[in-house]
Formats: C-alpha cells, sequence, structure tokens
C-alpha cells in the first residue's frame, strides 16, 4: 500500500491558493472541488490525504502528528511556536504584523503602554526586546477598536492593505515582522516519510513566486 | 502467572531497556526523588523549563520535586582520572507540560557514561540508544549531529550572539529563507549564507551525507568535528545500524552545555522524538568537573499511544449471582473460569460500560449461559 501523506490545509482562500499549488505539482485530488460540507479528501493514488482546519489550527495538527505536513502562516510559526519543520516561504497570504495606534498617538515613555491583540507572545517578544514596559490586553477580535475607546494605547495586528485602519482612523507606526504563508512539516513524520515530503516540497519551491 | 501482554508500551520498554543496559556493564542509579533546589538554580538553562515543584525539607532547606535526572547524576560522581563511570536511571521527573501548561510527571529511563571517554565510549552510548529505540519499536531513526561543526559554521560567518541564535533556530527548523533573510538582514557574506544553507540542506544517510559535508567543512575546526563524526559513523556501520541513522544538523540546537555528537530517536507513529542525548562536556566544566560525560534519556510517556488498539473486550466473562448465591458456589466458578484461562468479573448486577464476551448466571443448579458475544 503506499504511504499516504497527510496535508492539513488551512480552511478560506488562502487554503485554496495553496491546493492549487498542491494539484499543479502532481498531487491533485478532484473531490476537495465538490460542494459539500465534507473535511477530509483522498487521492489513494496520488497518496495524499487533505484536512480542511481553522488556519490557526493548522500548526496543532502538524505538531501533534495527525497531519504530517501544512500550511500555516508565519504569524501563527510565531506566536504558538510549534516544534515543527518550516520547510518552505510560499509567498502567497503576504501581510504584515505591525503595531498601529490613532494617528496623532505620541508614545509617552513615562508611562505603561497598553498593547491590544490577539498575538499577546508576539507583542511580549518585540517590546521585551526594546525593554519597554508594557500591559497585554489579550482580545479575540475587532482590535482596531481598542484605542478608539481608549482601552489601549496601541494594537499589535496583522495588516494586509492597511485599509481597515484607515476607516477607524488608526495607521500603521511600525513593522515587527513581514509575514506569509509557510510549508511545515510534523518532525517525527520528516524522518519516516521524508522522500514523499521532499517530493511535494521541490514541487511546491518550482511555483514559488518571488518578489522580484 | 505472568503474561506480557499484560503490561503496557512504557513498561515492556522499561523492562528491555533495563536488561540491554546491564548487558554492557551499566549499573543501576537510585536516586532520592528530592533534590536542592539550589542545584537547578545553579543550572537553571539546562533544564527542559524553568518551573520547579519546590516545598521546604525538614532542616529548612528549599527542596525541589526533580525535573531532571543529568543533573543530579553528575552532582553525585567524581573526577577519577583513567575511568568512566557507566550508570542507567529509570525515574520519574516533573516538568511543565507545553500543552495543558502544568505539572506532569513523565517517566524517564537512561543513561550517563562519565569520565575520560574516549571515542569508543561514544560509539557505545550510540550504538546503545539505537539498541534503544529497536526495543521499543522496528521502525525506528537516530538521527546524529555534531555541535562542533554547526558552532564553526556559525563562528566562521562572526556574527552577534544573537544573530548566531536567530540562525540555530533556523537550522533546528530546517528553514532555508529564514536564514537568507537573516544573512540578508546582518550582511553575511554570500558565502556564509551559502554554507549554511547547504548545512541545513545536507541530511540523510551517512553513505550520502559524509561525502557531502566534506564540501561544507573547509576549517580546521569543523575538519576535525567531521573527522570524529566520520570514524563514530563508520563504528556504527560496522555494527549493521547503517540503515537506521541519519546524519541531520536540525537537532543541534543547544551550544550551552552540549558540544560533540547530539542525537535524537524517532520511532514511526510517535509524533515527537523519544530519546534524546548527547556529549556534554560543557555541562560538566560548569559544574566544576575536569572529565567528560555523554547521556541520554528515553521518554517513555510518549508511547502510551504506541501501537493502541481498541481491545473489543474488558472481560471474556462477567458472571453474575444473587443474594442467595453461596459465597463458596461463587468462588469455584470463578476459580474453575480463571482456572481455563479466562478473565471474570463477578458482579451482582452488568456493570455499565463493560464489553464482556460471555454472560453467565449462577444459579441453584449451576450456571447457566445468558449470552455469547462471540
Amino acid at each position: 500500500m503506499k504511504t499516504m501523506i497527510n496535508v492539513a490545509l488551512p480552511k478560506g482562500r488562502l487554503g485554496e491558493k495553496v491546493y492549487a499549488m498542491f494539484e499543479k505539482a502532481g498531487y491533485e485530488c478532484p473531490s476537495i472541488k465538490e460542494v459539500n460540507r465534507k473535511l477530509i479528501f483522498e487521492n489513494e493514488e496520488a497518496g495524499v490525504r487533505y484536512f480542511w482546519v481553522k488556519p490557526s489550527d493548522v500548526a496543532i495538527y502538524v505538531e501533534r502528528g495527525a497531519a504530517d505536513i501544512g500550511v500555516a502562516g508565519k504569524d501563527i510559526l510565531l506566536e504558538y511556536a510549534p516544534d515543527v519543520y518550516e520547510l518552505l516561504d510560499l509567498n502567497l497570504g503576504k501581510c504584515r504584523m505591525a503595531v498601529a495606534a490613532k494617528k496623532d498617538f505620541r508614545d509617552n515613555t513615562e508611562n505603561t503602554l497598553r498593547v491590544a491583540t490577539k498575538f499577546t507572545s508576539i507583542a511580549k517578544d518585540y517590546y521585551s526586546k526594546m525593554g519597554r514596559d508594557i500591559d497585554i490586553i489579550k482580545l479575540n477580535g475587532s482590535i482596531e477598536i481598542a484605542p478608539i475607546l481608549g482601552l489601549s494605547d496601541v494594537i499589535v495586528d496583522i495588516v494586509e492593505t492597511g485599509k481597515t485602519l484607515l476607516e477607524n482612523d488608526l495607521e500603521p507606526k511600525e513593522t515587527i515582522v513581514p509575514i506569509s504563508a509557510r510549508l511545515i512539516a510534523n518532525k517525527a513524520s520528516f524522518k519516516f516519510k521524508m522522500e514523499q515530503i521532499e517530493n511535494i516540497k521541490n514541487g511546491l519551491k518550482a511555483q514559488v513566486k518571488t518578489d522580484d | 502467572m505472568f503474561s506480557a501482554s499484560l503490561l503496557k508500551n512504557e513498561e515492556k520498554a522499561v523492562f528491555a531497556l533495563r536488561s540491554l543496559y546491564q548487558k554492557y556493564g551499566y549499573t543501576p542509579f537510585k536516586m532520592s526523588k528530592f533534590e536542592e533546589y539550589d542545584l537547578y538554580v545553579r543550572n537553571k538553562d539546562f533544564l527542559v523549563s524553568d518551573s520547579v515543584i519546590t516545598f521546604t525539607g525538614m532542616n529548612g532547606k528549599l527542596l525541589a520535586l526533580k525535573p531532571d535526572v543529568t543533573l543530579s547524576i553528575v552532582k553525585n560522581t567524581k573526577d577519577i582520572p583513567d575511568t568512566v563511570q557507566k550508570v542507567y536511571y529509570n525515574e520519574n521527573v516533573y516538568r511543565v507540560s507545553k500543552s495543558t501548561q502544568d505539572f506532569k510527571e513523565i517517566m524517564q529511563t537512561g543513561l550517563e557514561c562519565i569520565g575520560n571517554i574516549d571515542d569508543y565510549n561514544i560509539f557505545e552510548v550510540i550504538m546503545l540508544a539505537a539498541k534503544s529505540l529497536e526495543a521499543i519499536s522496528d521502525s525506528f531513526v537516530l538521527d546524529l549531529s555534531h555541535i562542533g561543526i554547526v558552532s564553526a559554521v556559525i563562528d566562521s560567518i562572526g556574527c552577534d550572539r544573537e544573530t548566531g541564535k536567530a540562525l540555530l533556530n533556523c537550522i533546528g527548523e530546517k528553514n532555508q529563507s529564514g536564514i537568507e533573510k537573516i544573512c540578508s538582514e546582518k550582511h553575511v557574506s554570500p558565502e556564509g549564507c551559502q554554507k549554511l544553507v547547504a548545512l541545513v540542506g545536507t541530511y540523510g544517510k551517512i553513505g550520502r551525507v559524509l561525502p557531502a559535508l566534506e564540501e561544507i567543512c573547509d576549517t580546521a575546526e569543523t575538519k576535525s568535528a567531521l573527522a570524529q563524526l566520520a570514524s563514530i559513523c563508520a563504528l556504527l556501520c560496522a555494527s549493521g545500524l547503517e540503515d537506521k541513522i541519519n546524519i541531520d544538523f536540525s537537532i543541534a540546537t543547544d551550544m550551552r552545555y552540549y558540544n560533540g555528537v547530539v542525537f535524537q530517536g524517532f520511532v514511526e507513529n510517535v509524533p515527537t522524538g523519544v530519546l534524546s542525548g548527547g556529549q556534554y562536556d560543557n555541562l560538566m566544566k560548569k559544574m566544576g568537573r575536569k572529565s567528560g560525560a555523554i547521556g541520554f534519556a528515553v521518554y517513555l510517556d510518549t508511547l502510551e499511544r504506541l501501537g493502541l488498539t481498541d481491545k473489543k473486550y474488558d472481560v471474556d466473562t462477567v458472571l453474575l449471582y444473587d443474594e442467595n448465591s453461596p459465597w463458596a458456589d461463587i468462588s469455584k466458578a470463578v476459580s474453575e473460569l480463571t482456572g481455563a484461562g479466562r478473565s471474570v468479573m463477578a458482579q451482582k448486577s452488568i456493570p455499565e460500560s463493560i464489553r464482556y464476551r460471555q454472560l453467565l448466571k449462577l444459579n441453584g443448579k449451576g450456571v447457566e449461559i445468558l449470552e455469547n458475544n462471540d
């Protein structure tokens, strides 16, 4: 029996783009395009089994070995630091992790800086490197309203075009790190399915578009 | 009568590993459950997690439940010229689990070889690490790396400590794009960057990787480390382990304590490494010892779900009796059934969520069959 590679794909637009790359690399699975509520799709001949999972859960599936490989955003990898291999930058889903605040915001270093974010580890790490005393306010969504309502001084969040910030009278102040989708692999799976995983990686690498 | 099928994976492993280590002259090392907290404060960086369970002992000293075994063993050894102490252990350690963020008791077994260690000792420990994995599963891989090669390649590009740490993390993640990004930001020479990327991309079987490493290892330090790695690999190949060993530099990410050969073991269907170890002369030096040391630990808790199959039945027979059943009759029926090699659960009513092969009832005349599920 052919060794199957379990692939965790992030649900949504990014996942669809990523699947198209897998398909082009020779790992097609036609049933994935059928409109239904199924979450697992398999093509035994190609030796792949795809799962659609919540983008922030991809790294967990891979770290715990339920998926051999997966595609996760660098933001998730930095925030949760899963013990996985990061095999390839797919140069897709590009955005940046940034500090944003009201347009007229001036950092008063006399006070503790109040930071609202979903990405507490990234924010803590960024400000600890600067030696800045901060108060973290963990939010799960609508981060942009925190500075408007006076809940926080700044926010740390993903910025794609900056449109949402602009509409809420905010602007990006500092870029913390550029973000893009990465091909990740479970470390133990990599040892036993090395050839298949490398073939997939090379098939995807050939399609990665560079910036220049 | 004792049946090995009753044992859990980790229990079977303990028996097999104990016998393996004794066969090669390693003696058991039994230590106290507690250790002075001060030992961990002084060597905090060596611990997997910072958190330690502490309490005050009867004499007022702050004690800790052991989060690590190696430190206690090193503490209890002496520098004796031209001798090597070989010990093995099977102990519980208490660490914070990454997933629950709370303390967890972990059963760990392993061995330490301490003293004037030579390449034979290093080979023997690595060979025993491979044999330990073999005792757990037929399908295993032991990854080998050499800190000397990794650190010399990083040193050769002349970067600061922070950059070196970031590069080391990328090596641990096999993250070539990350290395390229750091090198470009820190203005590392294209040759230096290429060497690091080549190091990350050079992994796999000994026969293929060693020749490729000769191109990367072009300084005196890397050449000498490679020569040691090659001589140990030759011994491992001669022991028939060639197919099971990979060279992979992604496992060498801690340079503070480890200095020479480091290794990590994996068995199929366990998502994390089940064994890790290496040469830790730097730790010995930090603890005031002149000699060297090498050892490894097997994380038995990771084996819990290995090859787990759902049992069809919890018990062969449920034997029902009532308040009128004489105790002697129940005892006789149970004894006859267990004597015939069946497991029996005597109950007054059928317990919930118990799956049984056969349901029997004791009545005035004897045993009546109520249900047969086979």
